[in-house]
């Protein structure tokens, strides 16, 4: 296993088809490293999601991945509206996505859940008015 | 596939094209593929809650994400039902990623049952 690897990605946000490009990179670079199939494909549901929602509702922003032998952490960072209700956000089924998303097949309510679901650890931090951070871990 | 209850829903791509009388658009040299279970939504995060190896993803939508979706999910094969059409940039991100598109006249619902029926259950274990 290498040593320490960081990566950086922008996340363009004016482009939902586009959404899940870091994702896939990111996937490509841990399967090449030869992380355990089952994690990578953890992290890479986990961060698509996130994905999706930097693009849906933040206009896009900035993914750090750090990548170590036992331990992948992905933070991803935008200047969106922030969450209003970080509790609502988390149950399933909640969703503020508008029409032409859930036309898409999002905004259903499963992103922040799903995320949750497939990391070892889920850290939000959120200020209306100025983005939200949110950081993913996972073992490997 | 050595679990002997789970043989039997093995199902191959070539066995699911004549179920659904299905085109293929993309992964003609995959046909001899595997799957052992469906999913059957136009809702991808629905699809991202559950994780199976094998899987295959019947769907209405046509969009990329459709593709990037079973991309993260490891899923080598989406059949679009009610004989949408998906447009070349779907199909062109299929192929680079390895994965399967079919297209089938028949309904979601018409599509589930047929491959149901035929012994292609889904798998309802959730992570």
């Amino acid at each position: 296993m290498a040593e320490l690897m960081k990566l950086h990605y922008e996340v363009n946000g004016d482009d939902f088809t586009r959404a899940g490009e870091t994702s896939s990179k990111v996937k490509k670079t841990l399967n090449q490293l030869g992380f355990n199939p089952e994690v990578v494909r953890k992290v890479a549901i986990a961060m698509y999601e996130g994905e999706i929602n930097m693009v849906i509702h933040a206009d896009g922003g900035e993914i750090d991945v750090a990548i170590a032998p036992e331990k992948i952490t992905v933070v991803m960072k935008d200047v969106g509206p922030g969450i209003p209700d970080l509790d609502m956000a988390m149950t399933e089924g909640f969703s503020t996505a508008d029409h032409s998303v859930r036309e898409l097949g999002f905004g259903a309510g499963m992103g922040l859940p799903n995320m949750k679901k497939y990391s070892d650890g889920l850290n939000i931090e959120t200020e209306l008015g100025k983005g939200t951070t949110v950081t993913l871990e996972f073992n490997a | 596939m050595s679990v002997g209850d789970r043989t039997e829903k093995i199902m191959k791509l070539s066995k699911i094209k004549e179920i659904l009388d299905a085109e293929v658009l993309t992964g003609a040299d995959m046909l001899e593929t595997d799957v052992d279970s469906a999913f059957g939504s136009d809702l991808m995060s629905d699809v991202l809650a559950f994780v199976n190896d094998r899987v295959l993803l019947l769907t209405g939508l046509v969009n990329p994400q459709v593709v990037r979706t079973a991309e993260m999910m490891d899923i080598s094969a989406i059949v679009f039902v009610r004989g949408k059409q998906p447009d070349e940039n779907v199909i062109a991100l299929a192929e680079a990623k390895g994965i399967a598109i079919l297209t089938t006249a028949h309904t979601m619902y018409v599509a589930c049952g047929r491959l149901y029926n035929e012994g292609l259950t889904g798998d309802e274990k959730e992570v």
